[in-house]
């Protein structure tokens, strides 16, 4: 089998991997990372989101091997050194913007792709929209929607 | 509402978010065991066929494969069937029809789905390449999908034993007093109805991990249940798979339910009974192509109803005739659900002298169908809602106003159709989500939106619902094969730390936070100090798991009585502790007192106490401070209350958005409002889901066409608005906290307030769900055709 080498949470990892073998699988059964969730099979529903070299990907949808040399953050590697809770994660608990937790890592990943992709002060549209890839069942997105606009502003604080 | 920032009515954050929002929630398929293997099942392409042959001479030879079970050698091995456990008897007295359910097919499959043969193997991807290599004879046969064809003479017979595909033909209600009062009715309403049938689709799929441990013969199973004691009591002593006490069976973090895990499915049988083969643990995990195909299904009722009136617009009676689709096995609670779930609600909450419903229940070649968030309730309330909009419409009156002339006002209120309602205030509800919507300026809206070619319709939904599931003999009496009180263990440790082990079950129901809650406030002790174990077999008595919005009326109720023990023991402890009369000591915000006295004693030194008993002697009073509580409710309880649903329907293309949600609940004493209202947010998506995207279809053939997230349309965040969410309160008199239940009222309330909304904004009754945007736009222009140009 193949050998891939990648940076997963800022730590050197790297395995045999069969050619087929997905990256969510890679994460998920060899490096026991289980955050990082599988909810369907046809790229729809974002519970496997990472980010690859700093931009939300669904972990699915890649091979092990397409992200040879790359940097992978998971839901694991989201919380801030010091050991604190990202502001994004404090947010989901504040605004109860999770219940079964299933789909959770992956909308919190998705949701710091949409700040990072369209800054700190979010309005409610712009959210929703960009939630597409991202499939929840317990919530109604109701309190998704506002643990994100609350996690944007305060990761804007907590970086000033 | 609380004294303190975590008892009950304040909005704590919750205690189980920390492990989801990191990454370290425990689901079944993160659970792995030395030497795990996988399963993967070989699937009946053919909704209906006959097995002549199935050769895995070559599928074993592939790599990785350890063995290849078929349903042939789960017979010979005398593995039992899976069944249905709620009696139906049809109006003959006849009992329903069950066919055998084996949990792999040997001889004939009856869906697309079902299961013939499982493949063992190291991976989960050589199994799959080996199970392509599994050759399956089949002789296809005609299959019959649509329940409404399923009794016709020339329709395909699916269980031999089981004629005209009919399961029972039940009803409940007095027919000649119905016929009675319509005979005697001025205004008749008329509706046909199709309650859609929908795919649960909770986000984490089904997974179940089986090991034997030789040495004592030990079953463990690891499953995505919503009720492990069931599952283990239905698989030990219906399945026979092992005695009930060699079987544990633990449901871990749990990624949503809904319904669709409270069954006991073939696969984890399966796993169980290979895993005892091949000696080595077995692990299946569902993917989501499977999941549509497999997990029970919701709803599927074709129903015509009826409803009289008198000259005031006051409702004398109500009929309907159903037609239940229950799929092609009896699913383990699936006859319960269009009978004692559905036909008892058709009251509403209004006033309806004699009501009749006849449901017939069928076999088709489609996956089983069971109970899905609000079970019967979401279909009676359908059919009750949407004659009330309809009826209001025909005789030209305001539907609040038509509403009003019926609603209930007396409790308790005996309807036609056994529950005793007994407290609420409907109109309560209803006035504040009048207020809350605004509805006084929608007519305003209407026109302003009509400048910008849009049709802006408004519809209500006043909703009843049985909850906290259920008084044990009444359902007895009904069929049912269990009892459904609620088990409890409060255990104190000597430290005054508290462990509360629960017979329900969470999968984002919260309760490790609310059940704490609880236990804060009534002992006085830190929130941090409890914590609330539940969902395995050796650790927790016999409970009956979570469901029908039951763990707060049911569940908490028994931790109540258990606490109440508790206090009972520890002021006994107490009295030797302070040298007293058990009779003057007082318990009091986490201290003992002696009535009249400066003296008292810490939570935590009554604690020790207990355990250390040097004070008192054994002879005297037990050590230790530990109390157990079945508690079996007096009644169901009835929440209820008014949602309010506003759209705007483009008039060129059917395209309906909701600009306006709201809802107005009665859930009685609320623990923790901040998970209420997120039970209500989530129920109202699934409602507006089922309303306006979701809908499974097989073709005629009985192939699945919506079998993934791309061809089955999931609410998403774009689809729908913020939800304004109001509360009002009348306390459930049968249960100790005055608690009704909070998790199915949404989905229950919300499909009949869409379709009134939608239908009053085109102007026509005649839209079926889910009410697409081409099914909105097809309603038009049967509505107002075209003028030739």
């Amino acid at each position: 089998m193949p050998a891939v080498s990648m940076t997963v949470n800022g730590k050197a990892v790297s395995g045999n991997v069969e050619e087929r073998t997905l990256l969510v699988q890679f994460l998920r059964e060899q490096l026991r990372l289980t955050g990082t969730h599988v909810g369907c099979d046809t790229s729809q529903c974002g519970a496997c989101v990472i980010h690859l070299d700093g931009v939300s990907a669904k972990s699915c949808t890649l091979l092990a091997l397409q992200c040879e040399g790359a940097n992978i953050t998971t839901i694991e590697g989201v919380a801030l050194s010091d050991g604190k809770l990202h502001p994004m994660q404090e947010a989901f608990r504040e605004h109860h913007g999770l219940q079964c937790g299933y789909c959770t890592p992956g909308m919190i990943m998705a949701a710091l792709d949409i700040v990072r992709r369209n800054g700190n002060d979010l309005d409610e549209h712009t959210i929703r929209e960009q939630l597409d890839g991202n499939i929840c069942r317990c919530t109604g997105y109701h309190n998704i929607v506002k643990a994100i606009a609350a996690g944007a502003k305060n990761m804007k604080g907590a970086a000033a | 509402m609380s004294s303190t920032a975590t008892g009950i009515g304040a909005p704590v954050r919750r205690k189980e978010d920390f492990r989801f929002i990191t990454g370290h929630g425990q689901y079944t398929d993160d659970v792995v065991r030395p030497g795990e293997t996988k399963a993967v099942f070989v699937r009946s392409p053919h909704a209906h066929a006959k097995i002549k042959n199935i050769d895995v001479s070559a599928a074993k030879k592939m790599p990785g494969v350890v063995d290849i079970l078929t349903g042939a050698q789960l017979a010979t091995d005398k593995i039992g069937n899976l069944i249905c456990g709620w009696m139906i008897h049809s109006k003959d007295g006849t009992p329903m029809k069950m066919s055998a359910h084996p949990a792999l097919a040997a001889s004939k499959v009856n869906c697309v789905g079902d299961a013939v043969a499982v493949v063992i193997a190291e991976t989960t991807a050589q199994g799959k390449d080996a199970a392509e290599k599994v050759i399956v004879d089949y002789e296809v046969l005609k299959a019959v999908i649509d329940p409404a064809k399923a009794q016709a003479k020339d329709a395909p017979q699916i269980h031999a034993d089981i004629p005209n595909n009919t399961i029972y033909q039940w009803h409940l209600g007095d027919a000649k007093a119905v016929a009675a009062a319509f005979a005697a009715a001025k205004h008749v309403t008329k509706i046909d109805l199709v309650n859609n049938r929908l795919s649960p689709n909770a986000m984490e799929p089904r997974a179940a991990l089986a090991e034997y441990d030789e040495g004592t013969d030990n079953l463990t199973l690891w499953n995505t249940s919503q009720n492990p004691h069931v599952a283990r009591l239905v698989i030990a002593a219906f399945v026979g798979m092992a005695p009930e006490h060699k079987l544990r069976v633990i449901a871990p973090d749990v990624g949503g339910g809904f319904g669709s895990k409270i069954f006991i499915y073939p696969e984890e049988v399966v796993c169980l009974w290979a895993a005892r083969k091949v000696k080595r643990p077995v692990k299946w995990t569902s993917d989501r192509s499977e999941a549509f195909l497999t997990d029970a299904h919701g709803r599927d009722h074709v129903t015509h109803a009826e409803l009289a009136l008198d000259a005031n617009g006051k409702i004398l009676a109500l009929r309907a005739k159903t037609i239940a689709n229950l799929g092609a096995y009896m699913s383990t609670f699936s006859s319960s659900v269009p009978t004692y779930l559905y036909a008892t609600l058709l009251s509403g909450q209004y006033n309806i002298p004699s009501i009749y419903c006849e449901v017939d229940a069928v076999y088709t070649n489609t996956a089983p169908v069971d109970a899905y968030r609000g079970a019967g309730r979401p279909e009676a309330t359908f059919v009750i809602e949407r004659l009330v909009e309809v009826s209001a419409r025909q005789l030209g009156l305001d539907p609040v106003d038509l509403r009003r002339r019926n609603f209930i006002t007396a409790f308790p209120h005996q309807t036609p159709v056994i529950m005793a309602y007994d407290a609420g205030d409907y109109n309560a509800s209803l006035k504040k989500a009048l207020e809350i919507a605004d509805v006084k300026g929608f007519g305003k809206r209407k026109r302003e939106a009509a400048r910008h070619g849009k049709l802006r319709g408004i519809g209500y939904s006043t909703y009843i619902e049985a909850c906290g599931i259920a008084p044990s003999q009444a359902v007895g009496s009904l069929g049912a094969g269990v009892g459904l009180w609620e088990s409890a263990e409060v255990r104190v440790n000597p430290t005054g730390s508290v462990e509360v082990l629960t017979g329900c079950h969470a999968h984002g129901q919260g309760h490790e936070t609310t059940f704490a809650q609880l236990v804060s406030e009534r002992l006085g002790i830190p929130f941090e100090n409890v914590s609330i174990v539940h969902g395995d077999t050796d650790k927790v008595q016999f409970g009956m798991g979570t469901y029908g919005s039951r763990s707060g009326a049911v569940g908490m109720s028994a931790i109540v009585k258990a606490l109440d023990k508790i206090e009972a023991k520890a002021k006994k402890v107490a009295a030797y502790v302070l040298e007293a009369a058990e009779g003057d000591i007082e318990f009091k915000d986490g201290k003992f007192t002696v009535a009249g006295t400066d003296k008292s004693a810490a939570w935590g030194d009554v604690a020790l106490n207990a355990y250390i008993a040097h004070k008192f002697v054994g002879a005297d009073l037990e050590p230790g401070l530990k109390e157990t509580s079945f508690y079996d409710p007096t009644n169901f309880t009835f929440p209820a209350g008014c949602h309010i649903c506003e759209v705007e329907v483009d008039i060129e293309t059917g395209k309906t958005e909701i600009v306006n949600w709201t809802a107005v609940d009665d859930f009685g004493t609320i623990i923790n409002p901040m998970i209420v209202e997120g039970q209500v947010h989530g129920g109202i998506a699934q409602g507006v889901g089922q309303a306006m995207m979701e809908g499974v279809v097989y073709s005629a053939e009985g192939q699945l066409v919506s079998g993934s997230f791309m061809d089955y349309t999931m609410p998403r965040a774009h689809d729908l608005p913020s939800f304004h969410v109001g509360l009002t309160e009348t306390k459930s008199p049968s249960n100790p906290l005055g608690i009704k239940g909070c998790g199915e009222a949404g989905a229950i309330a919300s499909p009949a307030a869409v379709i009134n909304a939608i239908t009053d904004a085109i102007g026509s009754e005649d839209l079926a769900m889910p009410a697409t945007a081409n099914a909105v736009w097809s309603a038009l222009q049967r509505a107002t055709p075209r003028q030739a140009a």
